[in-house]
């Protein structure tokens, strides 16, 4: 398969702290790859340090087989390839549901408003947010919130949407509405990467699921392999804990 | 007889009234047109002041890079411009109008427009105390806001303008109205290079009237009804720039999602 986001050998510190160390792991066109690991594990390091939100310490990040921490790379042409979907939202609080959708076609990709408000259009009726175009982000209930920065994402059209425990700062009721949005996207053939909590979504959506424990990739394989017959014990245990 | 009693108490501010009343009527033009040039240079000192503000503010948070000449050059930007904010936020401003007419006039033999260096002096004062209420703005904006911008492609400058600084804009409006209240009633320092504002007027006309009190209560009317007007006025800015405390749900309707801004203006 060809391989989108390649990652080498890549290690992450803070400080002293090494947080990330000597990931190799990578994401096909088109594959739905879900990392789960307990508080701390370091996914949210992962996700952020493949768009350069962190910058990594070591390694290598390779995007279509090209290094995107060479230092020539333009990082912001490439963050326009890979959308990304935070827990807390962050939606901009200064502009309505459309403009948070049209702002970076306009202003990054230079797409013309009329252009960018058809596309936003058509991302916002994905997610069900297309009656909500006028509400500024204050107005809406946090489910909303949520499905409006997945098409703010959507809307750039990258290659690849990373996911960062999307559903994890959701009153329960709300949890559904995004996961049924985020299931919808993965049937559509959509190459994705999520960080999650929900392991039974997990396993519905995923095509291979990695398990990261204490800055390592611990164990990696499909839903089944994973879920019912893993081979290490620290997958064991955390499954044990999180699935009683 | 109780009456005459009453009379009495009353005949002296009845008196007081009636000299401050002869006062407007024979000095208004003057106090106008010191009122207005207090207004003048108060407005654009703190526009100019905010705009000083948000260019040095948004400087002083730019994000060092870890090595190189850049580094270097902006390290001794923000020097200078701390230095700015820490001289004019540390000396009063009668002396800088004193210090900077006088000093321009004789060192170095320019006659500046008093006018001119009334609206330069209070901005650049106004400056220093904008800059930190802008830096402080920018840095509490919450740093999710940031990372948004920069994952969807935003650079620094494009993140600040139309993220950051719509949001800081905002934030501060009553600090900025705060500054525009105290200008108003601080451009009355500006009497020492002989700006012919409210104050300078009043210094004047209570100088050939000998009604001291008289003209000075006047002026004082003034200056609240200026501060007030001026409060109210940027309240409602305030609540403009909030927009509707609803929004309208737009039925899923082809024709009328294709133009959401024609339903926008038929509100
Ligand atoms: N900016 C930072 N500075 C210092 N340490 C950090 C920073 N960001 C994260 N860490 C540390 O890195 C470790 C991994 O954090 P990370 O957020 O990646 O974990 P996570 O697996 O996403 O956890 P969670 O499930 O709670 O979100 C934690 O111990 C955290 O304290
Ligand atoms: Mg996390």
């Amino acid at each position: 398969m060809e391989k989108v986001i390649d990652v080498q050998h890549l290690s992450k510190s803070f400080g002293e702290n090494e947080i990330l160390k000597d990931i190799d792991f990578s994401v096909g066109k088109g594959e739905v790859v879900c990392i789960i690991g307990a508080s701390g594990s370091g996914k949210s390091t992962l996700l952020r340090c493949i768009n350069l939100l962190e910058k990594p310490s070591g390694g290598q990040i390779l995007y279509n087989g090209e290094n995107i921490l060479d230092d020539h790379h333009n990082i912001y042409a490439y963050r326009t390839k890979l959308g990304m979907v935070f827990q807390q939202f962050n939606l901009f609080n200064n502009h309505n549901v459309l403009k948070n959708c049209t702002i970076g076609q306009i202003k990054v990709l230079k797409r013309s408003k009329e252009e960018a408000e058809k596309v936003a259009l058509k991302y916002l009726k994905v997610v069900g947010m297309d009656q909500y175009i006028n509400a500024k982000p204050r107005q809406l209930s946090g489910g909303q919130k949520q499905r409006v920065a997945i098409a703010r994402a959507l809307s750039m059209e990258p290659d690849v949407m990373l996911f960062d425990e999307p559903t994890s700062a959701l009153d329960p009721e709300m949890v559904g509405e995004v996961l049924t949005v985020m299931k919808e996207l993965a049937k559509s053939g959509l190459t994705m990467l999520i960080v999650t909590h929900e392991m039974q979504f997990a396993g519905e959506v995923s095509n291979r699921i990695v398990f990261m424990d204490k800055g390592v990739i611990a164990e990696e394989g499909s839903p089944e392999q994973i879920f019912n017959a893993p081979k290490q014990e620290r997958t064991k245990e955390f499954l044990k804990r999180v699935l009683k | 007889m109780i009456w005459d009693q009453i009379l009495d108490w009353f005949n002296p501010m009845i008196e007081f009234l009636v000299q401050a009343a002869k006062i407007v009527e024979k000095y208004w033009p003057m106090l106008l047109r010191g009122a207005g040039m207090t207004l003048f240079v108060s407005i654009l000192g703190t526009i100019f002041g905010t705009v000083i503000g948000f260019i040095i503010g948004t400087i002083r948070t730019i994000p060092l890079a870890e090595r190189g000449f850049k580094r270097g050059i902006l390290k001794i930007i923000n020097a200078i411009l701390s230095a700015y904010v820490e001289f004019f936020r540390g000396t009063p401003m009668i002396v800088q109008a004193s210090v900077i007419y006088y000093g321009s006039l004789m060192a170095l033999g320019i006659d500046m427009d008093r006018t001119f260096a009334a609206v330069f002096i209070v901005s650049i004062n106004t400056g220093a105390y904008m800059t930190e209420i802008i830096r402080g703005g920018i840095i509490s904006i919450d740093k999710g806001q940031f990372e948004a911008a920069h994952a969807i492609g935003m650079n620094h400058t494009k993140t600040m303008f139309h993220v950051i600084l719509p949001q800081v804009m905002r934030n501060i409006l009553p600090a900025l109205g705060n500054e525009f209240v105290i200008n108003i009633k601080d451009t009355s320092v500006l009497n020492v290079i002989a700006v012919t504002e409210l104050f300078f007027q009043t210094k004047s006309i209570a100088g050939n009237t000998f009604k001291y009190f008289e003209t000075y209560f006047v002026t004082c009317l003034m200056y609240l009804a200026m501060t007030l007007i001026v409060t109210r006025i940027l309240r409602h800015v305030e609540r403009k720039m909030d927009g509707p405390d609803s929004f309208n749900i737009i039925p899923g309707n082809q024709m009328q999602v294709a133009k959401p801004e024609d339903l926008l203006k038929k509100k």
